[in-house]
């Protein structure tokens, strides 16, 4: 006996709110981001359910393709947390020829 | 009690399969650990241990007991759930890539009526495999990108210099050549049809001439190469060679959790070698064998699985004839040549594969 | 039967995970539960009968996002999250939330349960790999291209943001960070901080 799809879209909306607190609460750049990717992970979720209980192939293609604008977010997002984190501390340990003038 | 033996049943052959396979691969990894020591002792001019048992057979026992009972240390301002959890990991991903290895054929010539409680009713094949899933490459690569968190944490977790450097140098290698690995594995892969272990088998099955080596030669470098570097082996060793880093990443571990990385890198060694064997040398299929013992029979099991163990042999004795031979790369040659060579090559190779494909069979 | 244990046990653990995730300060241990939360839901996928959304998600999220997290978290050093001191307000904005969306998903399962069942469609073969290869190159072809545009966008933005500036370029940069300094006051908490 398989779970219904009702189980599927219910765990899929527990651990959408567990993200969404998880945004709220979490104060560094890094924190949020996780949280947000648990979001997205729980919307695939609800795609592939939908695609197994419908037997509609388009919902995994569409878990393919928010997989992959993850993984660009994840590049682009953590080269500005470096590139911001870069430029707010490490300025004062760079280059010493900037010192020697 | 017919009943419950028959619902119980797959999952008794399943847990007597795992132990089966996962006893065969650590006596296989043990005995590779001493090979190593006797063949680079070989290779330089001097013999191997040879005083524990006759010619130093007993030597893995030894090094076992040995590692059981050295002291274990702890660093004192390390993160102990980290550090304690990234040999755990280590281990585990190198480990569970057995599940989907073909051993060998099936066997289909037996009839299984002996087995009391009509526990042999309508089965008619034996599989070799313990897990039959249909994306068994993808399994096995997403499986050793996993292993690169064993690495990242326990340098990280060790809160020490030179087990930070090892581990970031070791992660970053590693998850370089991963991509550079997926596009070589990506050849064999096309002309086979199917990411399916078997079925890669099988199509390379009508003659020693379809075996993947051939078509994909290129492929077949790369995916070595590849494979050196996944493993941080010779000669790409730079993040846990003692003369660079003190010992890399595992410098603050100590007896029993180091004896768990040790057999984890000696495990990914033997998933690459399974990896190579089944892609590009046909895997169990022996040439010519079918003519001589009746195909599915029980004897042609036998004899293909101690050809593909042979096969797995070479690829392990490549890979230390490779350590006693070979300087290592410095990292940012490792990282140049793995960004800009390789990848593109193994990319290169997928397209003109692709082309011929579509050409070829449309 | 078997199926609804495990479907349970791997669920459990998703949520156990999940919130781990979301109470520990320190990110190493946050990223780790993440990971917990990524192959509980890939067995998900696997007994949902689609293999290859689950191979891929490992090897994607588990394999290489999180990886990538790790890494910064390592190479930056962060140190473990800050209480909310001056944002208290936050506890009630997030309790607010997550209690509507808790009400919605139940309201979502209720409904669902009650609503008139089908009979199961359930087609294994429209998981498996060949299926979806074909779909992607025939039906679905634009939005793999426009996928394929967005990630070269995405080198090519990771790239830029990363570069090392050369000289005239980092003195100009450390000239207009320093007058900044000079002149700025104390914003204090309600800048994102690392």
């Amino acid at each position: 006996m398989e779970p219904s799809l009702a189980s599927y879209l219910a765990l899929s909306g527990i651990l959408f709110t567990i993200g969404a607190t998880g945004v709220i609460f979490k104060r560094n750049a890094l924190g949020m981001f996780m949280c947000i990717e648990l979001m997205l992970n729980a919307v695939n979720l609800t795609f592939v359910a939908f695609s197994r209980y419908y037997a509609d192939v388009t919902g995994q293609l569409f878990v393919f393709m928010v997989m992959s604008v993850a993984a660009a977010e994840a590049a682009v997002g953590l080269g500005i947390i470096i590139a911001f984190f870069r430029n707010s501390v490490s300025i004062d340990v760079d280059d010493a020829s900037i010192l020697k003038n | 009690m017919e009943s419950v033996a028959q619902t119980a049943f797959p999952w008794v052959v399943w847990f007597v399969a795992v132990l089966i396979a996962f006893q065969m691969v650590l006596m296989i990894v043990a005995y590779t650990v001493l090979a190593e020591r006797k063949v680079l002792g070989w290779i330089q001019g001097r013999i191997g241990p040879n005083r524990v048992g006759p010619w130093g057979l007993m030597q893995p026992f030894a090094d076992l007991l040995k590692f059981i009972f050295k002291e274990d240390l702890v660093p004192d301002k390390s993160t102990k759930f980290v550090y304690y959890l990234a040999p755990i990991v280590a281990l585990t991903c190198a480990l569970m890539p057995m599940v989907v290895y073909p051993f060998g054929p099936a066997i289909t010539t037996v009839d299984w009526s002996f087995l009391p409680w009509h526990l042999g009713d309508g089965v008619t094949t034996l599989p070799l495999t313990i897990a039959r899933i249909d994306v068994g490459v993808l399994f096995v690569l997403g499986i050793t990108s996993v292993g690169v968190y064993g690495i990242a944490l326990a340098g990280w977790s060790s809160n020490s210099k030179y087990s930070l450097m090892g581990g970031l140098r070791s992660s970053a290698q590693m998850i370089s050549y991963e991509l550079a690995m997926g596009a070589a594995v990506l050849g064999p892969v096309l002309l086979a049809g199917t990411l399916d272990l078997n079925g890669i088998i099988r199509a390379q099955q009508q003659s020693f001439f379809r075996w993947f080596i051939i078509p994909q030669f290129v492929a077949f470098v790369v995916f070595l190469i590849s494979a050196f570097a996944e493993t941080n082996r010779v000669p790409f060793d730079l993040p846990e060679a003692e003369t660079e880093l003190v010992a890399g990443f595992h410098t603050e571990y100590s007896a029993l959790k180091f004896a768990l990385f040790f057999m984890a890198e000696y495990v990914n060694m033997f998933t690459v070698s399974v990896m190579c064997a089944v892609l590009f040398l046909g895997g169990w299929y022996v040439p010519g064998l079918s003519h001589l013992v009746p195909e599915g029979s029980i004897p042609y099991a036998i004899v293909s699985h101690i050809v593909f163990i042979g096969k797995i042999c070479a690829f392990l004795f490549f890979s230390i004839w490779v350590r006693g031979t070979l300087p290592r790369f410095r990292f940012d040659q490792l990282m140049n040549f793995g960004w800009k060579f390789l990848l593109p090559v193994a990319l290169v190779n997928v397209l003109i594969t692709i082309v011929v494909v579509y050409f070829l069979n449309i | 039967m078997v199926t609804n244990a495990v479907f349970f046990l791997f669920a459990g653990l998703a949520i156990a995970c999940a919130i781990s995730m979301v109470y520990h300060k320190n990110p190493l241990y946050s990223a780790i539960s993440l990971i917990g939360v990524f192959v509980a839901l890939s067995c998900i996928y696997v007994i949902l009968a689609a293999p290859f959304i689950a191979a891929v998600q490992v090897l994607i999220y588990a394999g290489a996002i999180m990886v990538l997290v790790v890494f910064v978290i390592m190479l930056l050093n962060l140190d473990d999250d800050r209480p909310l001191n001056r944002l208290k307000y936050l506890y009630a904005v997030g309790a607010g939330l997550g209690l509507i969306l808790l009400v919605q998903t139940f309201f979502i399962f209720y409904a669902v349960m009650r609503a008139p069942q089908n009979p199961v469609v359930s087609d294994v073969a429209i998981g498996k790999t060949l299926n979806i290869g074909a779909n992607m190159y025939s039906r679905y072809l634009l939005p793999v291209e426009i996928v394929g545009v967005l990630l070269l966008m995405a080198v090519i933005g990771a790239v830029i943001l990363v570069r090392r500036l050369n000289q005239p370029e980092l003195e100009r940069v450390v000239e207009d960070e320093l007058t900044r300094r000079n002149q700025e006051d104390e914003i204090g908490d309600f800048r994102i901080s690392i």
